[in-house]
């Protein structure tokens, strides 16, 4: 990694850290010994790992749990939680910023407190992570140990010299961020989502090269903190995947707060020039150098597959991770993997809901399937871009004719109350039924309405249905419901309209 | 500012200003030696193909309206069609275009490429669209009509649209001789139809049998403030395609499926523009039912200001688009005229509030490019707000054609008897309304109302 050359510090910065580190990687940890063999040996503490592990040792299976790192994985310590609670600071000086339109007094001058962020944010983090350490997880009957796990063979794994056999073993090491191959990148030093949170002073200039999740949500946030920010992406909108309309609000959103949004735009190679990071962006041909303090990548992540050893033990994967079927069983069978080390969708909760289904399928003759699962997800910009299911596209692929019931956020009234009017909610549905297919909201609360939604869709809900569902008043998640009222409306077709006239003119009789 | 009171005239004597002072721009910015148009009225404006594609539309019009000779319009189609043809192709510097394509910026005078601008793929559609206007209309026997009517079937003939596919089913925006097809989003509906019929309907050169099912798979049906719409944001995307084929009627299989037509859909997306001025969600200056008609055109720039207490970002030339954005208040007045055959009602009132409310706006009859209400008095800006300097040809290209096409159906008629126009439909699948009808014979000689 290219620590030395960037403006972070290193791991650990302060005293949170270091409570940290006691907790989720004690220096003195003594390994246990293996007696017998387990039930399940679970490689990787994060939370894949952790909710199998705690899952199957609650239904009283005899458990061993491996960690080479931190206990948490990427989500605690250097993914979703660190993140977004630097976004609550970010969205704190916004809403200072613009104080006068929510009936405030907005400061004569805005000082921002970059340090004092980054210190809320590793309080919290050492707080969340306390929930599951060491010493927690030791009293709940897991055999905790700490080393580079190796397969020895099918059905054992030796980690610190020792060996531990099972009957069935969970791969669950997570991922980490590709290593980017622009030129000059690695010797200039820049920053990812494994280094940024140890910064300690806000970079004056800052490049973000790639515009998925992290690199939408690292420009806004530091740009809000005092950051001026140049956001790179290749493609021509971000959050590829997404719809058109939801990538193109963020875009205007990032523009706004004053983010350099470059679209179609390649960076190319980097140099350092006194002391300054000079990166060349090439956008149609057309070559562009810009100057910054530091780079943070957020393009892709890679599957900790290395140093396994998965070859002892009949495990295959690739680039792109392990190898598993629908059962999420690896070419092993008694070997099964869950979370980022083996799915397209690399979230906390898609690591948790599959770490769920392994412990069902491979304790107890389970025949739980990963094609089952309604996975939403969110960004976690300002507004926030949740989705689940199908996008209207996909369905069209498949021939399947789909109609989007769309709301806007401005028509929700409490959306307008909070000065949080932007964005919409879409819920697509099988064109002649009310049956979803998916749905996406841009909203500030974006990642609490969708849960409707996907509970409506896992338990087979129409959207007919879901208009019936009465919300309280006043709530942004109306929103929701606002869309069952549009199809509803939909549905009162003319016939039914005249016949509802007459009986009415028959009952005034 | 208008000379003549709006208010006194007719509807009928309200369009014919609006549509001629739209025409004399073709007039006033065209190169007589090469027949090229400038993209705006500016100083040292370069050419645009696709305002050339306009001006090869309205000469029809202004000689069935008396606005120039039948001679003159020979004149300058011919100078166009020749340059055209003469001028060079190739994937080198100092050329015109390649594979039959041409660049979308091009020098008034040399017609080579300017700015290091895109070989256009939708630009060339809208130019050959013109030409084909040029071919149908100019149907006399003698030996200048009749070289029309060679040069622009050759023309359109010799585009490569299956090399404007790329590696997929779709076309590509644009391509540059150094880095290749321009990959812009350029999915879900918008203003290609013209360029998908052309593509599909080419005797030589087709684009493969999957482009538009290709494209079509990228659209979004959805229920937006009561109306059900193919949605597409900015206006100018519901009425580009339109200005030379009538949707009215025919039914691709898309449309078919959600018991509509393209035409349908223009109208509701005129009404939905209006619907989201009226909710005007971030209180911009004017919006209201008659001041709406977000599209693609000329802004304010680069400029931060505080509007209902919170701060705006206004852009330069962008295309706005509601409900989704971007909106920074600008209005397109030209929309109105250029939706007026969707939905003459609203349109006729919107431009009548145009012209009582912000007449300084209005430059005798000619509509600008874009105006900023919210700016009004603000800055260095007068009392109707920021107002687009001068003129852009694609504006007054459309406002002539689809003011002709409410009054007369002028080039809707044209390109209904055109076998190209009708291949290219029914390869994407269109049929029903017209299309059931056996073409009638071109003629420039129709009735105009």
């Amino acid at each position: 990694m290219s620590r030395d050359r960037t403006m972070a510090n290193a791991f650990p910065v302060d005293r949170d850290d270091i409570e940290l580190i006691r907790g989720a990687h004690p220096p003195l940890w003594k390994n246990p010994e293996p007696n017998g063999p387990y039930n399940l040996v679970v490689i990787g503490a994060g939370p894949a790992g952790l909710t199998a592990a705690s899952e199957a040792a609650n239904l009283g299976a005899k458990v061993a749990l491996i960690e080479r790192g931190l206990i948490g994985g990427t989500c605690i310590n250097v993914g979703c939680i660190p993140s977004k609670a630097i976004i609550r600071t970010a969205r704190l000086y916004a809403d200072m910023r613009d104080a006068e339109n929510l009936g405030g007094d907005t400061p004569d001058s805005l000082h921002i407190d970059f340090q004092r962020a980054m210190t809320r944010m590793r309080q919290i983090r050492q707080r969340i992570s306390r929930a599951d350490s060491a010493a927690s997880l030791a009293s709940a009957g897991i055999d905790l140990y700490f080393g580079e796990a190796r397969f020895s063979g099918p059905d054992e794994v030796t980690v610190a010299g020792k060996t531990l056999r099972f009957r069935k073993a969970l791969v669950a090491t997570g991922a980490r961020p590709a290593l980017p191959t622009i030129p000059g990148l690695a010797e200039a030093g820049y920053l990812s989502n494994e280094t940024m949170f140890d910064l300690t002073e806000c970079p004056k200039r800052l490049l973000v090269i790639g515009g998925g999740p992290l690199g939408c949500e690292a420009a806004q946030a530091f740009c809000l903190l005092g950051a001026n920010v140049i956001l790179v992406q290749r493609e021509p909108m971000f959050l590829p995947g997404e719809e058109r309309d939801a990538a193109q609000i963020l875009s205007d959103a990032l523009a706004r707060e004053g983010v350099e949004v470059r679209l179609n735009t390649e960076a190319v190679a980097v140099r350092t020039e006194g002391g300054k990071k000079l990166a060349d962006l090439v956008r149609d041909g057309d070559t562009m150098t810009v100057s910054v303090d530091e780079i943070i990548t957020g393009i892709g992540r890679s599957p900790n597959v290395d140093g396994l050893d998965l070859e002892n033990a009949g495990v295959a994967y690739d680039a792109t991770g392990i190898k598993v079927d629908d059962y999420l069983r690896t070419t092993n069978p008694r070997i099964y993997a869950a979370g980022d080390v083996c799915l397209a969708y690399k979230f906390t909760h898609t690591a948790e809901a599959t770490a769920r289904m392994v412990v069902r399928n491979a304790l107890f003759l389970g025949r739980r399937k990963l094609s089952e699962l309604v996975i939403p997800w969110c960004t976690y910009t300002d507004p926030e871009i949740a989705h689940v299911g199908l996008y209207p596209a996909e369905a069209r692929q498949n021939g399947i004719p789909v109609k989007t019931y769309t709301v806007l956020m401005h028509d929700v009234a409490r959306a307008v109350m909070d000065g949080e009017e932007e964005g919409f909610v879409k819920i697509h549905v099988r064109e002649g039924s009310d049956r979803i297919l998916g749905a996406t909201v841009v909203a500030s609360h974006a990642g609490e309405m969708i849960n409707a939604v996907s509970l409506a869709m896992r338990s087979g809900m129409g959207l007919h249905a879901l208009a019936n569902v009465i919300h309280p008043f006043p709530t942004q998640a109306q929103g929701i419901k606002m869309a069952g009222d549009a199809y509803r409306r939909t549905r009162l077709t003319s016939f039914w309209k005249r016949l509802a006239a007459r009986w009415l003119a028959w009952s005034r009789r | 500012m208008l000379k003549v009171d709006p208010a006194a005239l007719s509807d009928d004597e309200l369009l014919e200003r609006y549509q001629r002072a739209a025409f004399d721009y073709f007039l006033e910015n065209v190169n007589p030696d090469n027949g090229l148009v400038a993209d705006t009225s500016r100083l040292n404006s370069p050419a645009s193909i696709a305002v050339v594609g306009f001006a090869l539309s309205c000469y029809p019009i202004g000689v069935e309206r008396g606005w120039m000779t039948r001679d003159t319009a020979v004149k300058l189609t011919l100078a166009a069609l020749r340059f055209f043809s003469t001028s060079r192709q190739g994937n080198g510097d100092d050329v015109t275009g390649h594979k039959g394509f041409y660049y979308h910026f091009l020098d008034m005078r040399t017609g080579l490429r300017v700015w290091r601008c895109e070989l256009s793929m939708v630009d060339t559609a809208l130019l050959i669209s013109g030409m084909l206007v040029a071919g149908a209309y100019f149907s006399d026997d003698s030996g200048d009509e009749a070289e029309i009517r060679q040069l622009a079937e050759a023309l359109y003939r010799r585009v490569d649209w299956r090399w404007a596919q790329g590696s997929s089913s779709t076309l590509r925006q644009g391509w540059k001789p150094k880095s290749g097809f321009l990959h812009y989003g350029w999915e879900g509906y918008n203003e290609a139809m013209i360029l998908y019929v052309l593509s599909m309907a080419s005797p030589d050169n087709p684009t493969s049998d999957n482009s538009y099912e290709g494209w079509t798979a990228t659209y979004q049906w959805e229920n937006i403030y009561g109306y059900d719409v193919l949605y597409g944001g900015p206006l100018f995307m519901h009425q580009f395609s339109h200005a030379w084929i009538d949707f009215a009627g025919i039914r691709d299989v898309f449309m078919r499926e959600k018991n509509s037509d393209y035409f349908e859909n223009s109208r509701r997306s005129t009404y939905l523009h209006r619907d989201y001025a009226r909710h005007n969600p971030y209180g911009y200056g004017g919006y209201d039912e008659n001041l709406w008609g977000l599209s693609a055109g000329d802004g304010p720039g680069r400029l931060r200001a505080s509007v209902a207490r919170q701060r705006r970002r206004f852009s330069g030339y962008a295309a706005r688009g509601a409900p989704f954005g971007p909106d920074d208040g600008t209005i397109t007045p030209w929309s109105y005229p250029a939706s007026l055959p969707f939905a003459p009602d609203i349109c006729l009132a919107a431009l009548r509030h145009l012209g009582e409310r912000y007449p300084e706006v209005i430059d005798n009859f000619r509509l600008p490019s874009g105006f900023n209400p919210t700016l009004a008095n603000r800055r260095k800006f007068g009392r109707d707000g920021w107002v687009s300097e001068g003129h852009y040809g694609l504006d007054q290209g459309i406002v002539v054609m689809m003011i002709e096409n409410h009054r007369s159906r002028l080039i809707w008629e044209l390109m209904r008897s055109n076998p190209h126009i009708r291949r290219g439909l029914g390869r994407a699948g269109f049929s029903g309304g017209w299309l059931s009808q056996p073409a009638s014979p071109a003629s420039g000689d129709g009735d105009v109302a």
